[in-house]
């Protein structure tokens, strides 16, 4: 498989008035061609200011990117100039948003906000653009989609407007797209129709995916490989078959542990993760996960572990191999 | 089943919202059906889940039995007492005995009130308790829920969200009630997050005889927690069973559809289940569909289920059912 975005040492900063939040502390990610990558992770771990930065969607000021590449076609997307990325954002990566009701503009039709970027990036006519817009909505499975286009976005339900975003999304064939809690707002019957329409579009367009999710379950049914991540840092990641049979990292195991699911069969009581997500003013020299971890050891205090290698497919990073039966006290 | 182990019976509730129109003159021009007939009981101890999609009245039928909205029609019996006759001081010393926990732990505290003064005010109100005894009361509280007591003096934006809700359920434990209806009270927390609050209910339950009316639309937790289950749709009940036997044996092709919709995680089983994926969106509450309220989005929908309302029976001991497809 062909290496399609290959993100490295990616660093974000906010610059507040009440100080530096340290949102996203040197990621690195690989994306394959036709890949489906499930970043999972609790509200401010830095999951979407991980994605939004390799787009360079970061409201500047306050936010800056500090430090790294995210190489998308031999070219890294945060070095190029505001006009390139312009073409490449949209066109060769697109992006879902979490609510389907803010992302429009409501007071532009819905054939009006589709055909945008096919003027812009494929340079359609418009005629030639409201045809294919019609096509997009049809795909995206939208009833009457050549009436639907001159309607506005309050017209529409929660979960066809997402239908309607993601067709957005994919107008210019974009090879990469990234999907932000794309179904959180969503019921879980109309969840699950989303889920499908983006595995079945995945599958017959062949682009890749990048799910942000915080639900686990999701997760395992649409991504081919995990990334976790905690405190801006990428802290495990392995195939998704691998990382839930064989969770490495106790925040992982924490998660997994404290997930009811709907298949269990005795009333187990569930394990909860003490004490709260760190809030990132400062950097720590220790494990960020350390004041919660129930597997803590000193050396956990005084540095803070790297991602590495542990297993052909597996990368962790903690200083404890929870494997070896070391149980929390 | 004797009958004074029921805590709660609800009968026929029914809950219209007026649609209006005009400005002085007020026209009444329609209603939303947010709650229609539905009838179901607790039992005294026990954790009665009602799950269901936004929109399905699940919330109202949960604040209509509180008495928060007066209902349209039909009967709350709360020990034997019904609540939608009684009013002023009678229905005030009933309302002790009854509490609920919010969604929004962020929206549910007053911000200017002191953490104190927020657990403390139902004692007050409620002419339980004055003075000292106030404060040793909130102290004792903020320690049951796993709060510092000496939390006491600050104010509610400097806890975090599931911090918050510890002092929601305080507040809700302060007149000793006993039925708390939780109201979604974990779906604005962080995983992590919601199993402390989660494990926090099921000891508070054990500790203090509590029963609980769990309102909740994420499926795992509600079978988590629930002893019975009942599955809301559009404002009525579709089905209502045992924790295991609705999710073993579910009956309504709503409930089917709805457990096969979400998701479990771990990879080995999602590769290998059959999803029913339901067509379509839930019809608008303002004008429900005729007969049974799921037939336009129901795989088995006959000409039956446009022309009656389907009836609520006992299809095996203790599981009920409203279909008319199911024998």
């Amino acid at each position: 498989m062909a290496e399609l975005l290959e993100v490295q040492g990616l660093e974000t900063r906010f610059f507040t008035r009440d100080g530096v939040v340290h949102a996203v502390n040197g990621v690195d990610f690989r994306l394959q061609q036709g890949e489906t990558l499930g970043v999972v992770g609790e509200s401010g771990c830095g999951k979407s200011v991980t994605m939004l930065s390799v787009l360079r969607l970061i409201p500047q000021p306050p936010g800056k990117i500090t430090g790294g590449s995210a190489v998308f076609q031999g070219n890294d997307l945060l070095k190029m100039s505001e006009e390139e990325i312009r073409h490449i954002r949209g066109a060769q990566i697109s992006m879902v948003f979490q609510d389907p009701m803010t992302s429009f503009n409501p007071v532009l039709t819905i054939g009006r906000q589709l055909m945008e970027p096919l003027e812009l990036h494929l340079g359609m006519s418009r005629t030639m653009a409201r045809e294919r817009a019609a096509q997009l909505l049809e795909m995206v499975g939208i009833p009457q989609a050549r009436d639907r286009l001159n309607d506005y976005p309050h017209q529409f339900s929660g979960g066809m407007r997402q239908r309607v975003m993601i067709a957005m999304a994919l107008s210019c064939n974009p090879q990469i797209l990234i999907a932000d809690e794309p179904t959180t707002a969503l019921d879980v019957t109309i969840q699950a129709q989303i889920v499908e329409l983006v595995k079945k579009l995945r599958d017959e367009i062949g682009m890749a995916v990048i799910w942000i999710t915080h639900d686990l379950g999701i997760i395992a049914g649409i991504a081919h490989r995990v990334v976790v991540m905690y405190a801006g840092y990428i802290i495990e990641e392995a195939p998704v078959k691998e990382l839930y049979g064989n969770p490495q990292h106790p925040y992982t195991l924490g998660l997994m542990g404290s997930l009811p699911r709907l298949d269990e069969r005795e009333r187990r009581r569930l394990v909860s993760i003490d004490g709260l997500p760190p809030i990132l003013y400062e950097l720590p020299n220790y494990c960020p996960f350390a004041p919660r971890c129930a597997y803590v050891i000193e050396r956990c205090w005084n540095e803070n572990p790297p991602l590495v290698q542990r297993s052909v497919d597996h990368k962790v990073a903690c200083w404890v191999d929870v494997a070896e039966g070391r149980r929390p006290a | 089943m004797s009958e004074n182990n029921i805590l709660l019976r609800v009968e026929n509730l029914v809950k219209y919202f007026p649609i209006t129109r005009g400005i002085i003159f007020q026209k009444q021009v329609g209603a939303v059906h947010a709650v229609d007939n539905i009838s179901f009981f607790i039992r005294r101890g026990e954790t009665f889940g009602l799950v269901g999609e936004s929109g399905c009245g699940k919330s109202t039928t949960g604040r209509t039995i509180l008495q928060l909205y007066r209902p349209t029609s039909g009967h709350v019996y709360f020990d034997g007492i019904d609540l939608t006759t009684i009013k002023g001081q009678e229905l005030r010393r009933m309302r002790r005995r009854m509490q609920m926990i919010f969604q929004d732990p962020y929206a549910s505290l007053n911000p200017r009130m002191t953490v104190g003064e927020i657990v403390g005010e139902p004692l007050i109100i409620h002419g339980v308790a004055k003075g000292a005894e106030v404060r040793e009361r909130v102290e004792y509280l903020l320690s049951v829920v796993g709060l510092n007591p000496v939390f006491a003096n600050r104010y509610p934006h400097e806890f975090s969200g599931g911090q918050r809700q510890r002092i929601g359920v305080a507040r809700a434990l302060a007149l000793q009630p006993e039925l708390v209806v939780c109201d979604e009270p974990i779906s604005a927390l962080d995983v992590s997050i919601q199993a402390q609050v989660v494990n926090l209910l099921e000891d508070l339950q054990d500790q203090f005889g509590l029963t609980y009316l769990f309102i909740a639309h994420d499926l795992s937790m509600v079978r988590h927690i629930s002893d019975r289950v009942a599955v809301m749709y559009l404002g009525v009940i579709a089905e209502m069973a045992s924790r295991d036997e609705i999710y073993n044996n579910p009956l309504h092709p709503y409930t089917q559809a709805l457990l096969s919709a979400v998701p479990v995680p771990d990879p080995l089983v999602e590769e290998k289940r059959r999803r029913i994926i339901l067509e379509g969106d839930v019809p608008s509450p303002v004008n429900p569909p005729s007969g049974c309220r799921f037939r336009t989005r129901c795989r088995l929908a006959a000409e039956i289920c446009a022309e009656q309302v389907p009836e609520w029976r006992e299809v095996l001991p203790d599981h009920w059912v409203a279909c008319h497809m199911v024998v």
